[in-house]
């Protein structure tokens, strides 16, 4: 199979879908003759016009907004927002209008708008350029949150995402645009929301993460093998719905968890999944679960302080070793 | 004006060697903005900034020195390092901090201009944007908000034709952002913002009607962002033809004529004033590249809770 790049992919899904279906059309801040600020749009203004690649001004809660007004009329807006950052400006239209019309109107109400944001740290770009506040829109009923780590499931998730009837926030961690993959060419592959997958099988040691988390993770279980420790490593892909099934059968097996997140700790993504696996299937547990996380503390510019911020392989490593020591 | 110029085309440069990292915004051609309005201010007023906010932080009395420290992510930088270009402050001079968010720093620069008027002071809060955050929600809020209470600021519209990629024509209906105010009953003027007496001007107009109780006035500096939006932009979306027509209305340049002209400005003292501004620029180069690193150890400082 071809290789190509995380943003080539999101590319690939989103100009696919604006050639099936002619009620999608994408819109954000500087996504037209510039092509986005991460290039992710790059070249589409051409092909589909300024009717279909729409540049918004500066107007976040604006545009965000108008976004869901078309949805309830059955276009299929796919948003851009530049740095995740930026998403509380657009906080009332997604939380007070999106999440709440198929639940308060009934079935009259549709509303699929999709999200995308750009998430994450490790670009020094400090601390209002740098968040990532998935459990914010988990905490919210009615949001279904996304969030690949490889170019093949951001193609697939974006198509499944823009398809679906209910709004998306769709997450994309800037650090894996440019990371390569394997990419099936056919415009029908989708990826199933909901749908954790197994990046790495193996029995002593159960490592759950998503986006870059779940990269990192693969690269900490290549280096667990060395010392003789097989980790399961689970990338989430989709974070609600969330699949405790999967995650439920891979404790069952190894009795042992790691869950690494990159936002901080407290009421984080890792402390619903920590509590889920408690109620769920305490009884199978052999150790206290660990999680990797960055500390309670805003994303510092300076790349030392920035390195020492967020997680990575070596702290997943470290936990590991403690734990099945 | 000149130390802005030079201390911006030194971050251009460390830049492109990777000495710099995260990312900056430039503000070659915009200086004629900040300095006229930062040097009508006195003693107890404030000022807040932008992503763009180096020139205004230097106008305002920022040590370049740790300014560029900031940017090389140092432990001698305004915020330890923490904050990066768009994240400095010196409360001390007045300087309330620039701000990574766009039309982040609006609404609180209406805030601390209620304060000063609360506590009867005589002071009063600039606050620069651009013509993209004239484009927020917080925007127009805070002109209502600042204009109905009579709040003692200035919002300064650095209308410097982009947004980033977008070009004022595309982002707003309207030619002259100063007409706004029409809609909040403020006074609203537009200003050649590469003339430096122009804005000197203007400015001291609005700061006397702050200080007699009379309320906002929102001041448009028309002028240009000459190098790129950030570091790395190819600048596709405007052509190199008129960047020249700007390069020759550049503000510097015009105010030397000027001097020149007026016989205030004699080559000696030009020679002068450029040794003496390279002296800044290379000390505080230099500050940046010996001062430490962070420690790591101290992450979690100032973390409240
Ligand atoms: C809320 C928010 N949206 C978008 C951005 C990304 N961004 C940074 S600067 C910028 C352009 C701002 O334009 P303008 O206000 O005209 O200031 P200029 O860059 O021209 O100085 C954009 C879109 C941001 N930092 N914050
Ligand atoms: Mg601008």
């Amino acid at each position: 199979m071809r290789t190509i790049s995380y943003s080539d992919a999101l590319r690939e899904a989103l100009t696919e879908e604006l050639r099936r279906d002619g009620n999608v059309f994408v819109m954000g801040e500087d996504i037209g003759p510039y092509g986005g600020a991460f290039g992710v749009t790059r070249g589409m203004l051409d092909t589909f016009g300024p009717q279909r690649v729409i540049d918004t001004p500066i107007s976040e809660a604006g545009f965000v907004g108008i976004a869901v007004g078309a949805s309830l009329m059955g276009s299929r807006p796919v948003v851009e927002i530049m740095f995740m950052d930026f998403i509380p400006l657009a906080m009332d239209p997604i939380v007070n209008q999106a999440a709440k019309l198929r639940y308060v109107y009934g079935p009259q109400a549709k509303c699929p708008i999709v999200i995308r944001a750009a998430a994450g740290g490790g670009r020094r770009y400090g601390p209002t350029h740098s968040q990532t506040f998935e459990s914010w829109f988990m905490h919210t009923p009615g949001l279904t949150v996304v969030a690949p780590a490889t170019p093949a499931d951001a193609k697939g998730l974006l198509k499944s995402a823009i398809r679906d009837d209910n709004p998306v926030i769709f997450i994309e961690q800037k650090s894996l645009y440019s990371t390569r993959g394997p990419v099936p060419k056919t415009s029908r592959t989708t990826i199933p929301i909901g749908k954790a997958r197994i990046a790495v099988e193996g029995e002593d040691i159960t490592i759950i993460g998503w986006g870059r988390g779940a990269i990192e993770a693969e690269a900490a279980a290549a280096q667990l093998e060395e010392d003789g420790i097989r980790a399961e490593v689970l990338d989430l892909r989709t974070l609600k719905p969330l699949d405790m099934q999967t995650i439920a059968e891979s404790v069952r097996k190894t009795g042992r968890v790691i869950i690494t997140d990159e936002s901080p700790r407290v009421c984080s993504v890792s402390s619903e999944i920590g509590c889920r696996i408690f109620e769920d299937v305490f009884d199978y547990l052999d150790a206290p679960i660990k999680r990797v996380t960055t500390p309670d503390v805003p994303i510092p510019a300076s790349p030392i302080l920035e390195d020492a911020a967020l997680p990575g392989r070596a702290d997943i490593v470290r936990a590991a070793r403690e734990l099945t020591g | 004006m000149l130390v802005i110029r030079r201390f911006e085309e030194r971050v251009e440069e460390l830049f492109s060697k990777g000495l710099i990292a995260g990312t900056a915004h430039p503000a070659i051609g915009q200086e004629a903005t900040a300095v006229g309005v930062c040097d009508s201010l006195r003693k107890g007023d404030y000022v807040t900034s932008t992503h763009r906010g180096h020139g205004h932080f230097i106008a305002c009395g920022g040590d370049p020195s740790r300014i560029m420290a900031e940017l090389f992510g140092k432990e001698t930088g305004y915020s330890r390092g923490r904050g990066g270009s768009q994240v400095m402050a010196d409360f001390k001079l007045g300087f309330l901090g620039a701000n990574g968010i766009t039309g982040g720093s609006i609404a609180l620069a209406t805030g601390a201009a209620l304060s000063l008027k609360q506590k009867g002071t005589q002071g009063l809060v600039v606050c620069f944007f651009g013509d993209g955050a004239a484009n927020q929600g917080s925007f127009h809020e805070s002109l209502n908000m600042a204009a109905i209470w009579k709040v003692p600021v200035l919002f300064v519209c650095e209308n410097n034709r982009y947004a980033m990629s977008m070009n004022v024509e595309d982002s707003m209906a309207i030619t002259d952002i100063a007409r706004r105010a029409d809609s909040y009953g403020i006074p609203g003027t537009a200003v050649d913002g590469n003339d430096l007496r122009a804005v000197l001007d203007v400015t001291r107009k609005a700061c006397r009607r702050a200080r007699d109780g009379e309320g906002p006035t929102l001041i448009e500096c028309k002028t240009y962002r000459r190098s790129g939006h950030s570091r790395g932009d190819p600048r596709k979306y405007r052509s190199r033809e008129e960047e020249q027509a700007w390069a020759r209305r550049d503000p510097i340049a015009a105010l030397a004529k000027t001097l020149r002209r007026e016989g205030i400005l004699s080559s000696e003292v030009d020679q002068e004033i450029k040794a003496n501004v390279r002296r800044i620029v290379s000390a505080a180069v230099k500050f940046a590249k010996q001062s430490p690193d962070p420690d790591p150890a101290t992450l979690l400082d100032g973390v409240t809770v």
